[in-house]
This record gives C-alpha cells, structure tokens and sequence, in this order.
C-alpha cells in the first residue's frame, strides 16, 4: 500500500555530489550523487517507500523521479533533501521574492512510490524539460 | 622522470587551499598525483587527463547533434549574437581568473548586457546585507591565529569546504590557539545533523527556515532579555548556553552559508546574523564571514565593484551608466520573466543549477556557453566553446572567501590549439567593435 506524503524539500551540496560534478555532469557518478532523495526513515515508512526504490517527487513547480535513500546526515521527520543538480532544479520554483535568489530551500513536496518509472539521465532530463519529449531544439534562423 | 610543482592553488571552492602539491609527467602536458587536496579538489586535477574532452568549439545542427567548427566561426557567432540582441544576460564568471573577468566585462560594455555572476544563485543574499548594514569582518589567518570560539550556521564545510576546518577554522594550531581543536568550542546550527555538526562541541538542530527566529533569540539572550521556552525548535537552555559559550571566547566567528541564505527571509537571516556579531562585539571580539561557494566568485564581485561599483546583478545596457537592482536585474528573474533575447554561460552551469522554469528560457533563446568541459548548459546551448582551464592549465587571480586575492598557477600545457578565456574574450571583443563600426 503506498500513500503520498508531504514532506519540506531542501537542496544543497553534498560532496559526493561536488566530486562526481567534477569527473564530469554526463558521468554515471553524477547521476548516482545527485538524482536521489534523502528521507527519514519515519516518513518512507508511513509513505511506504522502501529505500534504493524509484519515488516521483512533485512541487507546485514541476515532478521529477529520483532515487529514495535513508539519510546519512540526519534529518528531521518531515524533511528530505535532494543534492543540488538537474533533479532537484526541475521543482525547485524561480520565484525570488524580488531579492533575485530562488527558494532552493525550504518548499513543500509531495512524494510517492513509484517503482517502475525510470530516473531519467542529466541531460535528458534537461532536454526533456525544456525541449518537449522529443529534445528538438528550437529552430534558428 | 616525473616533477612536483608546489604550493599550487585549487580551483574549486572559496576556500582556496594553496598548498597542493602536484606530480606532472616530464613533458608537462600530463598530472599523474594529487597531493593535500580534499576529494573534490584532486578530481578536478586529475579530471583533466581524462580522455574525450573537448577542445574545439561546437555548434548544434537543427536534428539537435553538435557539430565541430572552428574558432573563428563561433566567436563570429558571439559576436553577432551580442550585436543582435537588445538585451544579453551574460552570467557565471565564478570559475575563471579575475584578468578574464576585466576583459569579459569590456565586451559586456561594449554590447551593453547584463553582467551577473553566481553570488546570484548564491550569496547575493548576503551582498544585499552587506550593503545593508555592513559587515564586521576578518582574515583567514585571523581565525586560525585567533579564534576560540566559531559558529558555523547553515553551512556544512565538511561536504562543500572540505579543507576548511583542517586549514583554517577547527582543527589547526596558530600563534595564540596553540592546543588547536581541544583549544576551541565550535556550535553548529543546522536543520540537518550534518558531518560538521559531528565535529562540534555543541549541536543546535533548528527547524528548517526557523534560522531569523533562533537568531533574534540569541540577540535578545546576548542583551539579557528573556526569552519563551522554545524557539523555532530549539530549547531555551541551549540558546542560552550557547551565547554563554561564545560571550565567554576571547576572539569569536561566525561562519554562514547556504543555510541562510536560501531560506525564508534571504537578506534579513544575514542582515540578522550580522548584527548578532555587532551585538557580540560588546562583550569580546567577534567576527563574521560568508562561507562563499566557487573558488573566485569572491573575485568577480570584487571586479565588478571596482569597475562598476556593484558586486553582482549589473545592468551595463544603459551605455552610459551602470544599474544595479537585484530582483530585476538579477539571471533568475531575468530569465523567468523572459527579459533577455540572448545569453552567454561563462565558468558556470545554468542547466544544472538554476531552476528549471529559469533554464527553459535560456534554452529557447539564442545562447553561447564558454566552459572546459561538456556540462548540463553547453547541452542545451547552440555553440560550446571550450577553453583552457583557469587554476590547472592557465595562471590568474582569484579571491579567497576572506576577499584575499591569491594566485592560481599553472601546472600543465592546455590541449593544443585551444584558447583561453582570456585570448578568447579579447578575439570576440575586437570582432565585435569591427561589427558595430567603431574599432
């Protein structure tokens, strides 16, 4: 039985994610540093989430399927984080509150198990977003 | 035979550690070892040897693959996309020297964009404080010689800073902190149990964007006042014994980052967090310093200052004067509301560190981005111009987190035939004034 739950998302750097960001964002390192989510144990339970196991991560701002992990660096119940990187910029909002920097931290998402969908690659990912399902850019003069 | 070049600085984050020690082959075209640098640091060194970089621009095809062109073609390209368009965001600047940065903005003002570097994404928040009520602070050899009591808040130096506590704040001895980490309390305020707060004496778990709260608490304590039994998750008692533990320091400092700065309240965490240490300075010393995040954004606010007198977000499209107004001029706003026709990436990455609504316009428009390597930017722009890497294969200045400039050296020979940013910058520059007619 799997449940939704709403849960207050943070972004920000973790070393793993820094050091696969210099062997390359196309590598394979980059897509396991930075396309997972770090939950509480507590709230994978109550959303039943088993952990390495795929979860849609939806904001009022875009979804993205990352990677549930048990955190290492201990959150609150009612916390999870995400690395800094494509992942967690698809639902990150760009509303800046007129100080010209966006809300990376600190915004409500909801989470739900979803083991049979596919986390999609860096670059993919980005073209998807920004291109349309086919990834053709626009056409220039 | 192999050669250690010494004392070589690392180009990755503001803390600048100028002390690697790095093995290159005889021919100086190869690195073969890394010493001193933390995790992050060695992989950029020994990222460069890796096979299939990129070393002549690319442009993308209407099917959406990149094809080689030569130099000439895409600086011919930058040129008269800078020309074209009414209103260019020119953005990033973090990753590159600061005599890269002086002749990239004498293109800027030559075609009149928008010039905005990382602190955007980053510690502008902290900027519009400084600006605000300014800010008391101190060296880095400060803090090793002097500091017995430091307050990390909302930054986690050992993933993002990772030589940090051993160089400079935790764990070093200096001349009047000679039992080194026995000799200092260190207080970590974070909503996350971070691998920092596992090196501090004391642990203070606040509620995720409770920051502004927990700190106007300390403030009232500092000044003696009371305050209710529990602020933004955090027990009175702590609060109280933490502001004892610092009152009763000799020389104090309060490191802060993203923690702050991302959150709700922006500006007025730092604004507050400032005035803390003001507040401290009535009872020791005390200081307070940004944890800044690329290892020479710190430089390109300080060019930017000094050229134009704004540290980030400068609107040079008037011509005649530059503008400053973070929230309109700044790249997320900019892009979301779908302000600029034209963009160049320089030293940075949009693709992968702006939000994606902000990152859909740049997409949509006609973009140039200027990096060494293949990233999530250069993906999605129309031509990718690679250049040689600042801090490994090309010298220059950069400043430290503490706004100390130090020099970045050379250890290998860039891959043949490939520009700088500095050669590049120039070339675009003087096509440019051959286009608009005034050489």
């Amino acid at each position: 039985m799997t449940n939704k739950i709403t849960l207050n998302l943070i972004t920000c750097r973790t070393i793993q994610q820094g050091v696969a960001m210099e062997t390359g964002k196309t590598s394979q390192k980059y897509f396991d540093a930075a396309s997972i989510i770090h939950m509480h144990e507590d709230d994978m339970k109550k959303a039943g989430i088993m952990a390495n196991t795929n979860v849609r991560v939806t904001s009022k701002d875009g979804s993205v399927v990352v990677k549930a992990v048990r955190t290492r660096e201990d959150l609150k119940p009612g916390d999870a984080h995400i690395p800094m990187g494509p992942w967690a910029n698809s639902i990150v909002s760009a509303y800046t509150y007129s100080t010209g920097e966006p809300c990376f931290k600190g915004f409500p998402v909801e989470i739900e198990s979803v083991p049979n969908e596919k986390i999609m690659g860096a670059v993919e990912l980005v073209q998807t977003l920004c291109y349309g399902e086919e990834r053709r850019p626009p056409a220039r003069e | 035979m192999s050669k250690v070049i010494t004392d070589v600085t690392c180009p990755f984050c503001g803390t600048l550690c100028d002390d690697l020690e790095i093995t290159v082959s005889d021919d100086g075209k190869k690195i073969i070892d890394c010493q001193n640098a933390c995790a992050i640091g060695s992989e950029k060194f020994l990222h460069v040897a890796k096979e299939g970089r990129v070393t002549r621009p690319r442009k993308r095809q209407p099917d959406g693959t990149y094809k080689e062109i030569s130099y000439d073609e895409a600086i011919e390209y930058t040129a008269q996309m800078l020309a074209k368009a009414k209103k260019t965001l020119w953005y990033g600047w973090a990753s590159t020297s600061c005599e890269a940065m002086a002749i990239g903005h004498k293109v800027a003002e030559k075609a009149g964009t928008i010039v905005d570097n990382c602190a955007t994404v980053c510690h502008g928040s902290s900027l519009l404080a400084i600006q605000d009520v300014g800010v008391p602070s101190c060296t880095m050899g400060e803090i090793k010689n002097r500091a017995d009591r430091v307050l990390f808040w909302g930054c986690n130096p050992a993933h993002a800073h990772p030589r940090h506590m051993s160089r400079y704040s935790i764990f070093p001895r200096g001349f009047f902190t000679t039992k080194g980490h026995k000799g200092r309390k260190i207080i970590v305020v974070d909503c996350r149990y971070t691998d920092t707060a596992k090196c501090a004496d004391e642990f203070i778990q606040v509620d995720q964007s409770y920051d502004y709260e927990v700190l106007d608490a300390f403030r009232t304590v500092a000044r003696g006042h009371p305050i209710p039994e529990v602020v933004g998750g955090v027990p009175r008692e702590k609060i109280i014994k933490a502001v004892e533990t610092l009152k009763e320091g000799r020389f104090g400092v309060i490191f802060f980052g993203m923690g702050l700065t991302h959150t709700l309240g922006r500006n007025h965490n730092i604004d507050i967090a400032i005035n803390f240490t003001r507040d401290m300075n009535d009872f020791t010393k005390f200081s307070i310093v940004a944890m800044r995040g690329h290892w020479n954004v710190t430089g390109s606010g300080q060019v930017l200052s000094w050229q134009y007198g704004f540290p980030y977000c400068v609107d040079l499209t008037r011509r005649t004067h530059a503008r400053y107004n973070p929230g309109e001029t700044s790249s997320v706003d900019l892009l979301r509301r779908k302000e600029v026709d034209a963009c160049i990436c320089i030293a940075s990455d949009i693709g992968a560190h702006f939000p994606i609504e902000a990152t859909r316009h740049m997409a949509s428009i006609p973009s140039v981005c200027i990096d060494p390597h293949i990233n999530l930017t250069t993906e999605i722009s129309d031509v990718h111009i690679p250049v040689a890497l600042v801090g490994v294969e090309v010298e220059g200045c950069a400043y430290r987190m503490d706004n100390v400039p130090i020099a970045c050296r050379k250890v290998v020979d860039p891959p043949e035939g490939i520009l700088t940013d500095e050669e590049l910058l120039e070339r675009i520059y003087d096509r440019l004034c051959e286009i608009m007619g005034d050489a």
